[in-house]
């Protein structure tokens, strides 16, 4: 058996799922949100759903809200989980434990994140039973809204939760792959340890830091389930407004929730282009 | 080692380590302590009585709870079986092997963990309702592929990047069949991929919800949903049960599997390829 025979057959299966689920379902969301369809009878396409969305001043509110919101968790995440990793990688007390608290935040879904800071940040949440007790607060009323809040707030802490263990197990097996040796290096000719991390260290660990955070950007900017639950009602993030466009008892909504799909797709691919642009270039200079 | 640290360094080592493990487990205490709680108001602290309610609620026949549990462990299970049967072999050809268009067909398999599944998943309701695979159980296995197969061709391509084909010719002209050298060369040498690739297909499958709730059309009721609705009625105590029964499997396969996951392991590092 030729190779070019061998690759074809050992990639059919898995590019079947893939063009023929995600291609096709973004195909067939593109369609609908034309209104074109022609086995249930709609053959003129028309742009109607997009110019719905687009004059619509929650859409802007809420892409401005889901960007906040991937940008600023994404950020702190990698910041944190970098920290993380410096300190998990010398040996100490401890370690352990936190590698592995690391590794079972990896398994706890977002969903159940999600529950605990509502649990821990809402009105009646631990955190303001803590500040009642001190008699910071007599009210529920007076704790600062942390979650249903318009900064999203509780949803980037859930986000932080949970990406901070992700990045920072990538980035700890990139560290340890490397040792210390370029480092050592680095220190022995004078540098000072910052000019050790941001010259030698850091473009290093990069490539890790770059994926691991375009995982945690485009998933922040596209789930559902946490700004449903922690979430204010207006406005929604993206997916939120896509969602319910979805299931709205007027059917004349759907192309518009198609639109909205197309419209998060195209967002994210182009904001994860730019910032693989940017800070390549950055990273590098 | 770099130096020697001095107090100063190694108190801050402590203090920060200590609010991370704090940081990691705080979610999870309020909704342990709910899932035993009785009438748990503000302002108080601790709850005022404790109770085993809310668990008995959730272990009965009656809640529905169980049932969901199997149910969600069975999706999963065979959206994770399917993704290796499809994974493994794209992995190899990904990982072995150089041949045109390989940097598409790349980009082709990844794209679904960059783009969001609510945008795909709207598109491919529409036609699982023309193929009668909306509200099955079939369907949702189907639709969880979509997030789950790119991590696990991602983890395979990195393990058969270093993976020397050289072993399996031996066999070979040792007299070994195909399915031989496959069973006792091939899939020993590529296992710790399939275990880390395999978990994380697992995991991956057992959070969705936004995929499960619109391609099941609420009648697959897998654990996260019920969770969800408990959660939005109010009912804190019967979430903090169903909560903990939710996260118990990823712990229990955490510890089974706690020496593959390590940062020393290699599969980690397939992240990096992206």
């Amino acid at each position: 058996m030729s190779d070019r025979l061998k690759i074809i057959l050992l990639l059919l299966p898995a590019m079947s799922v893939i063009v023929l689920l995600f291609f096709g379902g973004l195909l067939i969301g593109l369609m609908r949100s034309f209104n074109y369809m022609p086995v249930i009878g709609l053959t003129e396409p028309n742009l109607q759903a997009y110019v719905n969305v687009f004059t619509n001043e929650e859409f802007y509110w809420s892409f401005l809200l889901s960007f906040h919101i991937s940008f600023t968790s994404t950020l702190i995440s990698c910041v944190l989980a970098v920290g993380a990793a410096l300190l998990l990688r010398r040996a100490f007390i401890g370690r352990a434990v936190i590698n592995f608290l690391f590794q079972l935040n990896l398994t706890v879904p977002h969903l159940v994140g999600a529950i605990g800071i509502l649990y821990l940040f809402s009105q009646s949440g631990v955190f303001a039973r803590l500040a009642a007790e001190v008699d910071l607060i007599q009210r529920p009323a007076d704790f600062p809204a942390m979650v249903f809040d318009p900064f999203a707030i509780g949803i980037i802490l859930q986000y932080v939760w949970k990406e901070v263990p992700f990045i920072g197990v990538i980035v700890l097996a990139n560290m340890q792959a490397l040792g210390e040796n370029y480092e050592s290096v680095a220190r022995s000719l004078g540098a000072s340890k910052w000019q050790t991390f941001r010259h030698v260290l850091l473009p290093l660990i990069f490539p890790g830091i770059l994926s691991a955070s375009v995982i945690v950007f485009a998933f922040t900017f596209g789930a559902y389930e946490i700004p449903a639950l922690l979430g204010a009602n207006y406005p929604a993030a993206l997916p939120v407004l896509a969602y319910r466009s979805y299931t709205d008892v007027d059917l004349a909504a759907r192309p518009e929730a198609m639109a909205l799909a197309i419209i998060i797709a195209i967002l994210s691919a182009v904001m994860i282009f730019i910032y693989i642009r940017y800070s390549r270039k950055r990273v590098r200079s | 080692m770099i130096g020697h640290d001095g107090l100063w360094t190694k108190t801050f080592r402590y203090i920060t380590c200590l609010l991370l493990v704090t940081w990691l487990v705080l979610p999870l205490i309020p909704l342990g302590i709910w899932s035993v709680a009785r009438g748990w108001f503000f302002p108080d602290l601790l709850p005022r009585m404790w109770t085993l309610d809310a668990w008995r609620y959730a272990l009965s026949d009656t809640s529905g709870v169980l049932d969901a549990l199997w149910l969600t462990i069975g999706i999963s299970l065979a959206a994770t079986v399917l993704s290796i049967l499809v994974g493994v072999p794209a992995g190899r050809a990904l990982g072995m092997y150089k041949f045109k268009g390989k940097e598409v067909i790349e980009l082709m398999i990844l794209a679904p963990t960059i783009v969001p599944g609510i945008a795909v998943v709207l598109g491919v309701h529409t036609v699982f309702i023309y193929l009668g695979l909306t509200n099955t159980v079939h369907g949702v296995i189907l639709v969880h592929l979509i997030p789950t197969l790119p991590y696990m061709t991602l983890v395979m391509a990195g393990i058969f990047s270093n993976y020397d084909p050289a072993f399996e010719a031996q066999a070979r002209s040792l007299g070994a069949s195909p399915l031989k050298t496959f069973w006792y060369v091939t899939l020993p040498a590529i296992m710790p991929g399939i275990i880390v690739g395999g978990l994380f297909a697992f995991l991956v499958s057992w959070s969705q919800y936004i995929l499960t709730l619109l391609v099941g059309g609420g009648r697959v009721v897998t654990l996260p949903l019920l969770l969800f609705n408990f959660a939005t009625s109010g009912r804190n105590d019967i979430t903090g049960a169903i909560g903990m029964i939710y996260i118990l499997p990823g712990i229990l396969i955490l510890t089974l599997t706690a020496k593959q996951l390590s940062g020393r392991s290699g599969a980690v590092g397939g992240f990096g390829r992206i």
